[in-house]
């Protein structure tokens, strides 16, 4: 099964922390491992059920409004588990013609005087709230620790602001859904994504068509379930597992969907954003790929900069648009910088990630396996150093050695194309001038990192960086609260914390003639 | 006859501090009336200056500098306030019953308005306690600047008892939301379901300290908590006349920040183009919910000349046909005053509008022969001087006024010393817009009355207090701004 089965679900529990003690014995027939998480001065045990072993995939049909359904076509899909080569279970592939469907039906859910039009936010907002607590509830099969569901109290406020315009009127204006919303999730942190992309959209009372990766439509489906036991009416979230070139280019030129959010890879969101052009311009927001800097001065807590660099980049397998892929390491702490990564990097357990201990699992299939070795190959010949991994880890499957290269510079293709992999490259710099310009030399502007105990370091570099999220002495710290999204091509918009519903609102002001304005 | 028997509050003979029952320094307590019957229910203890001295020595160590409260995620304190909700929710029913047996409202009205409505309270601000957020400021020069919305302590809550579980869950959601730490005195007349909900509070996880409650009276606990040199704000609900006591306690004391939520007298303006019938059953509603306990009852009902005399008689006999009775039957529509005092008061008011001179249309007079209950009354031909129809009555006596233009009923309805609530029923699209611009009021009610909601923030102009409560308003009452301003070496926008 795809890896976030397992534990890579919330990014600023986990990688944060070192693995300790692992029980041997089970208690109550779960292992226990205790994670150490290092919150500065305050430590927390979380400890971690055992997985559970051959897992019913209880959901294989396309969801729509409210209904389990056949694909049009007849045609299915094979979903594979990473770890082994095996067939999982064959699952329901949406085409155009399904895509129509959906969009009938979120149309039609979205009507003047529909039952979610006519909802009270605040039901829409505990709607949103039962959800969590079934995702809670059925966290071990979800693998999931928090969820998205923080940002329903914004549904209490359909915002009237009192506008003071000249004249005898008066004005406000309403917060409106934008309408149907097609939104296509990325498979590498399938329900995470899913998570960060409905509960927006529908706490602003928007109606939805999801489109899973196909390499992960399990937990999208899952969630329809939930969905649907929740108590959403049919209509307002509808999930289409399928490819991206047929159902994905279905909904991005659909003339009745009226915006699209899409997150994966850059090359298709310029895809995307033609689409809309070409079609009916709907609203578009994308969150794209990074090359993401990440920062390491001289004067840092060298031990914990090597950590942090570590799991910033091998977190998810490496498989994060946030992964910190070009590590730019002051030229002073060089050597030992490099030293210590290298020997992080051989210390990883590469295995089934259903296993407790094991850091790493396999990537997510065939063709990203082959880009990754593709480009640590290109390494080797442009003249990076290797200083551990680079291949595959055994003949058979999908899993590639933790890898780094040192001595890479700013001209090499792993220096410019974002990976995906267990690849981290180290290079060296002299001044923090130099650092900002070749940091910022890139299209991407996702995120970086900065570590440096000098105040004056932190916040200048921070505010000069390119970047939609900025770390200081921390990786890939994130919580619903914070707005996340990138400059330049890693995409447009932001996700998660208040600036989230900016994108899945219609603002309408009204004007009223009034006889006499008072102030 | 109440379902109930015997209470089974587990702990009405203490006092609820950090997170443990505790017996009143003085070992004092006080018995609790049964409104409908007169009976004693039961004795609660009696907090004074010594346990409000222990309480907030609690809430100050729970709110120190590195505490659990402190430290913990806003996130978390959301989910707390959650959980709140949801054991409130889970015990709706006997909440109610026991709301009903200490404050006398009927029980299909606590069960189906009061207890709803304070599950949606703390759920609202359950949500904000993470989304409540300070601002980067671009300040002139090389700095970089950003705004903390920190709470601001020790908060001490005076609440009422004309909806003692509401007024808890308006007081206690927006203080904990923000991070506050709280010292409540809940009102002598009506403690019970406060009590109940202090074993919620502790049963899903509130850190001990962070929520203290205290039974007691207001010249001795509220006086001591008005006072009290570390208590750094204090929110009161009750009384205009109280009112001002509290602010004068806090100028002599430690200039502690004060919010009021007092009395009203507000105006109901129907004018003649408004739909009859609704606007009839509307300012019935108006006055006579709650048996008339209600700060924002519409007392001055201002009817337009032209159809004054149909809607004189409508009201009449609405009010006839009102329900009054066992709070525990469910066609019950009016349950007793809350307490002998509240009832003498009120039965002093209706004598004086005798006196006066209006004319006394229904009702008048006592409505059983045991417990505090009134006839619902109806006086015409009221005049603006009269006692009536300047002083808060606070029972189930409604004042009907005669008005002929829109400029006349404004400035009438402005003259009071109030300024909490009012209403228009109109049909007519300018009307509604200039007069509701035209009154001093918190709150303006369009074509409706006593429609409340988490999100709609509340309060008063002039005596009828200051700040707002419910709402995004609310959290300011809770909040101090520290500005944080950092030295850079070169400022970028």
């Amino acid at each position: 099964m795809c890896s976030t089965w397992c534990y890579t679900i919330s990014p600023y529990t986990l990688p944060v922390g070192k693995q300790t003690n692992m029980s041997s014995q089970p208690e109550n027939g779960q292992y226990h491992m205790d994670l150490n998480l290092d919150h500065g001065d305050t430590e927390s045990r979380q400890t971690i059920p055992m997985p559970i072993p051959d897992l019913e995939v209880q959901y294989t049909k396309i969801f729509i409004d409210n209904e389990w359904h056949e694909s049009c076509s007849g045609r299915k899909m094979q979903v594979h588990n990473p770890a082994t080569g095996d067939l999982l279970c064959e699952v329901e592939e949406a085409d155009t013609e399904d895509v129509d469907k959906a969009v009938w039906s979120a149309r039609a859910a979205f009507q003047l005087g529909s039952p979610w039009r006519c909802m009270d936010a605040s039901d829409r907002g505990q709607l949103l709230t039962r959800l969590a607590d079934l995702v809670e509830r059925d966290r071990l099969q979800l693998a999931v620790r928090k969820t998205h569901a923080h940002t329903h109290t914004r549904t209490h406020i359909l915002k009237r602001t009192h506008i003071l315009t000249y004249g005898e009127y008066f004005t406000y204006t309403r917060h409106e859904p934008i309408g149907v919303c097609g939104q296509i999730i990325p498979w590498n942190f399938p329900v995470m994504m899913f998570a960060w992309k409905i509960a927006p959209a529908l706490c602003c009372g928007n109606t939805i068509i999801i489109k899973p990766a196909e390499q992960t439509p399990l937990t999208a489906l899952h969630m329809a379930h939930l969905i649907k036991e929740a108590g959403f009416p049919p209509g307002v979230v509808n999930v289409l597992p399928g490819y991206g070139p047929t159902a994905g280019s279905a909904i991005a030129h659909h003339m009745d969907i009226d915006k699209i959010a899409f997150t994966g890879s850059t090359a298709v969101g310029k895809l995307i954003q033609q689409a809309a052009g070409e079609s009916n311009l709907k609203r578009v927001t994308l969150e794209l790929g990074g090359k993401n800097p990440n920062i390491v001065f001289a004067d840092c807590d060298l031990e914990y900069a090597v950590e942090q660099a570590h799991s910033g980049l091998f977190f998810n397998q490496g498989q994060c648009c946030l992964a910190g892929s070009r590590v730019f390491v002051e030229d002073s702490i060089y050597e030992e910088f490099v030293r210590r990564s290298a020997e992080k990097a051989r210390n990883k357990v590469l295995g089934n990630p259903l296993v407790p201990g094991v850091d790493q699992g396999p990537q997510i299939d065939q063709k990203q396996f082959d880009k990754i070795l593709e480009l640590i190959e290109s390494g080797k010949r442009e003249g990076a150093t290797l200083e551990c991994g680079g291949g595959p880890w055994d003949q058979r499957s999908l899993f590639i050695q933790p890898t780094v290269f040192s001595n890479v510079t700013d001209n090499m293709r792993i220096a410019k194309e974002e990976i995906f992999g267990p690849v981290q490259q180290i290079m060296r710099f002299y001044s923090v001038k130099e650092v900002i310009q070749r940091a910022n030399t890139t299209h991407y502007g996702l995120a970086a990192g900065v570590f440096t105990n000098d105040i004056d370091k932190a916040l200048t570099v921070s505010s000069a960086l390119q970047a939609g999220t900025v770390w200081v002495n921390c990786y890939n710290a994130m919580s619903s609260q914070c707005p996340f999204g990138g400059f330049k091509m890693s995409g447009n918009g932001r996700e998660l914390g208040e600036y989230a519903l900016q994108e899945y609102t219609e603002v309408k002001a009204v004007t009223i003639k009034i006889s006499q304005k008072n102030s | 006859e109440s379902k109930l028997a015997k209470p089974m509050i587990p702990n009405t003979k203490c006092l609820f501090i950090n997170n443990e029952w505790q017996d009143a320094v003085s070992k004092k307590s006080f018995p609790t009336i049964n409104p409908a019957t007169g009976e004693v229910i039961c004795l609660v203890a009696e907090a004074d200056k010594a346990d409000v001295d222990k309480a907030v020595k609690a809430a100050r160590d729970a709110f120190r500098f590195g505490s659990p409260w402190r430290r913990m995620d806003a996130s978390d304190r959301g989910l707390l306030l959650n959980r709140l909700a949801d054991a409130i929710e889970r015990d709706s029913a006997y909440l109610a019953e026991l709301e009903t047996l200490d404050n006398g409202k009927p029980y299909a009205v606590s069960y189906s308005v009061d207890v709803p409505m304070v599950v949606k309270c703390l759920r609202y601000y359950a949500g904000w306690a993470d989304k409540w957020e300070g601002k980067t400021i671009p300040i002139d020069g090389d700095f970089f600047c950003y705004t903390r919305h920190e709470p601001i302590g020790v908060c001490g809550q005076i609440i009422p008892w004309n909806f003692p579980l509401l007024m808890q869950a308006w007081k206690l959601g927006p203080a904990l939301a923000t991070g506050n730490t709280v010292v409540m005195k809940v009102a002598e007349q009506t403690p019970l379901t406060a009590l109940y909900v202090a074993s919620l509070i502790k049963e899903v996880g509130f850190p001990p300290g962070v929520v203290n409650i205290l039974p007691g009276m207001g010249p001795t606990a509220g006086s001591a908590i008005a006072s009290h040199m570390d208590v750094d704000k204090v929110a009161f609900t009750g009384s205009t006349e109280v009112g001002h006591l509290i602010q004068q306690a806090s100028g002599a004391s430690n200039l502690k920040k004060v919010t009021l939520e007092l009395g009203g007298k507000s105006p109901n303006i129907i004018m003649s183009d408004a739909n009859m019938a609704d606007a009839v059953e509307q300012s019935h509603f108006a006055l006579f919910f709650n048996q008339g306990q209600c700060c924002c009852a519409g007392s001055r009902t201002y009817v337009q000349d032209t159809i004054y005399d149909e809607f004189m008689e409508r009201s009449v006999q609405r009010a006839k046909n009102r329900v009054v009775g066992d709070p525990f039957n469910l066609k019950t529509e009016q349950g007793p005053q809350v307490d002998e005092e509240q009832f003498k008061k009120i039965i002093g008011y209706i004598s004086s509008g005798k006196r006066e001179g209006a004319k006394l249309m229904c009702g008048g007079g006592v409505a059983a022969d045991r417990g505090y209950f009134i006839e619902p009354t109806i006086f015409g031909d009221v005049q603006d001087s009269m006692t009536i129809a300047r002083e808060e009555i606070f029972g189930p006596v409604m004042q009907i006024l005669k008005f002929k233009t829109v400029e006349e009923v404004i400035d009438r309805a402005n003259d009071t010393k109030y300024g909490l609530a009012a209403a228009i029923f109109t049909k007519d699209i300018d009307k509604a817009h200039y007069i509701s611009n035209g009154l001093r009021a918190g709150t303006v009610w369009i074509n409706c009355y006593d429609v409340f909601g988490a999100q709609a923030p509340f309060g008063g102009y002039k005596y009828s207090g200051n700040g707002r409560e419910l709402g995004e308003y609310g959290l300011d009452n809770y909040t101090e701004v520290k500005t944080v301003t950092i030295k850079v070496p070169q400022k970028n926008s």
